[in-house]
């Protein structure tokens, strides 16, 4: 992404001058500030888009359920006695219309920050506009890893572990466990598919990449991919990384069980609900799966009796009844809004949107309900990946069964680079 | 040569996926003139209802019968209630009318049953059976062959029946149908009834193999377009042949024309419909009219 | 003049004129029935006026969507010039959009060309693909040519994302946002307005000019009877392709102005949605007319966003409802309405009779182009 250079300068001298302006406001005023938009006596207003239409519809449970957990803390006192106005537009997966409703979002209806913006696309579309006007685009909803950039872009901050570094576990897993792998590689033909193919493919190396046999991709529009898993089969492939997105996982699950093709299975963990995939592939052909997951997936009897899991399935019968609880979408948004509220009662008083930004990159090893046991949100000024562990799971033809310890990813150097 | 073979067969059982619903494309396009864009949105919510009613403890085949039921008379409803006001309308009006029922559907389907893909199953156990090098399983063969036997009903309606041959006569000539007493208005909804009907057979048959969703059937819509543009938008059996042609078509590109790999399949696929239509401007199977001055 | 008997089924209207004799009549179609009188020039003038003075009364949120819709309008007078003056029928001019916003993105970006230069190259561009893309075309009657073009709408994502080093792939391309020149004290945001809202003025008159003339003639005579026409001289082939390459060039414009205003161009801005969502404004704001376009643009920039607020769980369940509501009140779109309207009221005004033509309900623009719509989907009477 070329930037000015002046632009860049300008929008850090900027943040420095907002930071230290709060903390001497912070510890000198008391009472009113110069206040950002989006907050009065008894009131903060967050914004946010989201798919509820359109290819990607499947997402827009996660801000659904977020709505509901920010209605159940407004019930329950709100923030420092503010309610949460949470506004969610619908964008579609459309990035033009990500921007216009952003716009809307800042300009319009004067929300102090966009929280949870969901799509790469789409955060992408409204990347520079939100720094150029120092709005906080917080906790991003993708695994991309350009979210991770405080130097370039103070005003964005990434919020679950990105793809490539899920990418890069798998590929130290294979080189350190799987002497002789031909690998084979399923992709959807998109920026997630290929974010967690150059994950993968960069923690192979040069030496392990020749072991890769056969690449196929699809695109989500697609009806079926019936054709792929064939191809892969006959590559011979002995591992199989399967880099597709719910629907097309239990598909090309059931499909090479079906043509009798039975290799090492790597599923990413976008799809790896028990519920909403491995169910619909069929358990017995999901035996052996791996995975690497960082929230703990609702519909897995492993976490029957486990008390965040339970209080969720409380939270969501009360505020948010139509949702399917075993959907780890919705585990997903009950999670990163949990630390929305965590970092608007860390801002205490002063609810400005450099302090918002401030607080978000002083997490310390937060333990978030939801979240695999051993995963913690931890956030510096120099570190925006609020998450980066996983931990690989192996399914048993039941339940995923956590072995090793939990990883941490490598960051793609690259893609801030660029 | 186990490669292409399997390529060719599980081409053929994603086209009769394609085929069941470019002939409920084709049969709708032929009762009543009109392309229905919403036509997979009902078989969608259709299919949402048929799981309802399992999910109630229904057995299978009576809530495929009732689904059924329930499908002729909604698609009559709505050609009743819906699509008569702009009847006389031009016709990119009435299609604008089927686009707005494709948001709805979609959009109330999503609202009613959430976006969460859900399993739904399949009269056709999924055991893999051989067929010399290639294997193929019983639900594919399933759909293939319901496609056909579809097919078959429908030519027979048309073509052996009264009331079949009475909406042909309406679609060819409304005025004179009119003179020998064919309630014309009536064929048109009942071609909507039937439509429907045959879109609900598509999306029952096909959610096993897609899972349900609201989109379920968005993909495939576009795919049915496509294969009922190759075989002739009037030839039932050119649609059908059209689905299980495209299945393949895609397939053996994606697999053989290595410098594209699949990341160009549907592209090249939809570019050698083009050039088919190029050489027979009206699908391979449909016929051309011919018109005097 | 009708139909020989080939096939069994509703084949017959596939062919654009010999049913039309009754009900799509050239003679009733002037190409702007708005812009006669000196009255209407003033008040064309006064809505001139008006819309340059609008940024200042606006928020720049608001400012903003009327640039989109000054964008939408241009990229639908391409669709209206084609499918309701020329009778043939595109889905797929999302595709020519993504041509033209693709174009300004890389040139812009890639090689510092400056974005006025750019816009003129999208346009070019769209032009020379939409005539190539024309000349096989021909081939195709109504539907068939309708999902020709829908398969190149569908095509375009998957191949913006396979020239990735030029695209940008998945990744698209973030461009500058063109800052005001010489020193102007407005926004950016109120320069692409005034930007886009020059354009528009532009394509309109051209359009206007371009449907009264010759050329214009010509390409109605083509919808009306096609066999007629060349028998009159006219080189339907050549008109054809010209006229979808015209149409392709004012939507690669309109995608210049759109990639400009979002300042990103990705695939997935680009999919078989858009170019449905353009036909749905053409017709909505009145096929055959060219005033209809901005209508159609209007009701895709504002309809989605009052849905939502409508509704929350369901917008576009109330976006359908609105859609068929506009639908069955002005069955031939805003402009039908309208020009029915003016008439009407003339009427009453100057005391003239109610023409004695039984179909003089629907001799308007709009409606000329139900005998269009017929020969394009194939509906029978």
């Amino acid at each position: 992404m070329p930037r000015l250079p002046e632009q860049l300068n300008g929008a850090r001298r900027i943040v420095f001058a907002a930071l230290g302006v709060s903390v001497i406001l912070g510890l000198v005023a008391t009472g009113a500030l110069a206040q950002d938009p989006g907050v009065s006596a008894n009131e903060i207003k967050v914004g946010n888009t989201a798919p509820y239409s359109g290819p990607a519809s499947a997402y827009g449970t996660i801000l659904r359920t977020v709505a509901a957990y920010l209605k159940k803390v407004n019930d329950e006192g709100g923030i420092n006695g503010r309610k949460i106005v949470f506004i969610s537009y619908d964008d579609g997966y459309s990035p033009p219309k990500t921007y216009e409703m952003t716009r809307r979002l800042v300009e319009e209806d004067h929300v102090l920050l966009d929280f949870a913006p969901l799509g790469t696309p789409c955060n992408t579309a409204i990347w520079r506009y939100m720094n150029d006007h120092h709005v906080p685009q917080l906790f991003v909803l993708s695994g991309a890893s350009k979210w991770g950039d405080p130097k370039g872009h103070p005003w964005t901050m990434g919020w679950q572990p990105t793809y490539y570094s899920e990418g890069s576990i798998y590929a130290r897993y294979v080189i350190e466990h799987i002497p002789n792998a031909r690998i084979g590689i399923l992709y959807q033909n998109d920026d997630y598919g290929k974010d967690y193919l150059a994950g993968f493919q960069d923690g192979l190396g040069e030496q392990s990449r020749k072991s890769v046999v056969s690449i196929q991709t699809y695109e989500v529009t697609d009806p079926r991919i019936d054709s792929q898993i064939v191809n892969l089969k006959n590559s011979g492939a002995n591992v199989f990384m399967n880099i597709t997105t719910p629907k097309f996982a239990a598909m090309a699950i059931r499909k090479a069980n079906e043509i009798g093709w039975h290799p090492i299975q790597f599923l990413n963990n976008v799809s790896a609900s028990v519920a909403a995939v491995l169910k619909p592939a069929g358990l017995e052909a999901s035996k052996g799966l791996i995975t690497g997951g960082f929230i703990k997936d609702p519909g897995d009897p492993r976490w029957k009796d486990d008390p965040a899991t339970r209080e969720y399935y409380a939270f969501l019968q009360r505020y948010y009844p139509a949702a399917d609880p075993k959907d780890g979408f919705n585990a997903t948004g009950y999670a990163v809004a949990h630390m929305l509220v965590y970092v608007l009662q860390r801002c205490g008083k002063d609810l400005s949107r450099a302090n918002v930004m401030r607080q978000a990159a002083a997490i310390k090893d937060l333990e978030v309900p939801m979240l695999e046991p051993g995963i913690v949100a931890s956030t510096s000024p120099t570190d925006f990946y609020p998450l980066k562990q996983l931990q690989l799971a192996k399914f048993d033809g039941q339940r995923w069964e956590p072995f090793g310890t939990v990883y941490a990813g490598a960051v793609n150097r690259q893609a801030l680079a660029r | 040569m186990a490669t292409l073979l399997q390529q060719i067969v599980s081409g053929l059982s994603t086209g009769g996926v394609y085929a069941s619903l470019a002939l409920a494309l084709v049969l709708i396009y032929q009762a009543t003139g009109v392309v229905n864009f919403a036509q997979g949105e009902m078989a969608m919510f259709a299919t949402y209802l048929a799981w309802t009613m399992l999910n109630a403890g229904w057995p299978y085949w009576a809530a495929f019968a009732a689904t059924l039921a329930i499908a002729f008379f909604g698609g009559l409803l709505i050609e009743r209630v819906v699509i008569r006001p702009v009847e006389n309308a031009p016709v990119l009006t009435i299609v604008m009318v089927t686009i707005g029922l494709l948001t709805i559907f979609n959009s109330v389907a999503g609202w009613i049953y959430t976006y969460t893909v859900k399993p739904f199953p399949s009269p056709f156990p999924s055991t893999p059976i051989k067929l010399g090098l290639a294997t193929i399983s019983l639900q594919d063969l399933g759909v293939g062959g319901v496609s056909v036997l579809v097919l078959i009903i429908m030519y027979v309606f048309f073509h052996h029946t009264t009331l079949g041959l009475a909406m042909r006569a309406v679609v060819e000539n409304p005025s004179g149908s009119r003179l020998v007493g064919i309630r014309v208005s009536w064929m048109l909804a009942l071609g909507w009834g039937l439509a429907s009907v045959v879109g609900a057979v598509a999306g029952m048959l096909v959610a096993p193999l897609v899972f349900l969703e609201p989109n379920m059937m968005s993909g495939i819509l576009i795919y049915a377009f496509a294969s009922a543009t190759l075989g002739g938008f009037n030839s039932p059996g050119g649609a059908v042949l059209g689905g299980f042609l495209m299945g393949v078509l895609e397939n053996l590109v994606g697999t053989y024309v290595t410098f594209i790999g699949t990341e160009l399949k549907l592209t090249v696929a939809l570019a050698v419909i083009l050039l088919t239509l190029l050489i027979k401007p009206t699908g391979l199977f449909g016929r051309a009219a011919v018109s005097r001055v | 003049m009708r139909t020989a008997k080939s096939g069994p089924k509703a084949e017959p209207r596939m062919k654009g004129a010999p049913i039309d004799a009754k009900n799509g009549r050239l003679g009733a179609l002037s190409a702007g029935p708005v812009l006669r009188g000196p009255a209407t020039k003033l008040i064309l003038a006064a809505i001139a006026i008006v819309a340059y003075l609008l940024p200042f009364a606006l928020s720049s949120y608001q400012t903003f969507e009327f640039t989109q819709v000054y964008i939408y309008a241009v990229a639908l007078l391409g669709l209206n010039i084609l499918i309701g003056y020329n009778g043939q029928f595109s889905l797929g001019h999302g595709a020519f959009y993504a041509i033209g916003a693709y174009t300004t993105a890389i040139m812009t970006t890639r090689w510092d060309i400056p974005y006025g230069w750019a816009i003129i190259a999208a346009g070019l561009l769209s032009l020379l693909v939409g005539f190539l893309f024309g000349l096989p075309a021909l081939r195709f009657e109504g539907l068939y040519l309708a999902l020709a073009t829908f398969a190149l709408a569908l095509a375009m994502p998957q191949v913006l994302k396979y020239f990735d080093s030029w695209t940008g792939g998945s990744q698209g391309i973030v461009l500058d946002k063109p800052g005001a020149p010489w020193h102007l004290p407005i926004t950016s945001d109120q320069y692409i307005y005034y930007l886009s809202l020059t354009v528009l003025v532009i394509a309109l008159t051209l359009a206007y000019n371009l449907l009264r003339g010759r050329a214009g003639r010509a390409i109605m005579a083509i919808r009306d009877n096609p066999i007629a026409a060349e028998a009159m001289g006219v080189n339907s082939a050549l008109y054809k392709s010209l006229t979808f390459g015209v149409s392709a060039m004012y939507t690669g414009v309109a995608g210049a102005l759109g990639a400009l205003a979002v300042a990103f161009v990705a695939p997935d801005t680009f999919s078989a949605f858009l170019s449905i969502n353009f036909l749905v404004g053409s017709v909505v704001g009145g096929i055959a007319s060219i005033s209809g376009a901005i209508f159609g643009g209007a009701f895709i920039e504002f309809v989605p966003t009052y849905a939502q607020e409508i509704s929350r769980a369901a917008p576009w369940a109330i976006f359908g409802i609105t859609l068929i509501i506009f639908m069955y009140v002005m069955p031939t779109g805003v402009a039908g309405l309208a020009k029915r309207i003016t008439v009407a009221l003339r009427r009453s005004i100057v005391g003239e009779r109610p023409a004695p033509s039984p179909r003089s309900e629907t001799a308007d623009a709009a409606g000329a182009t139900a005998g269009t719509a017929r020969a394009v989907m194939g509906k029978p009477d």
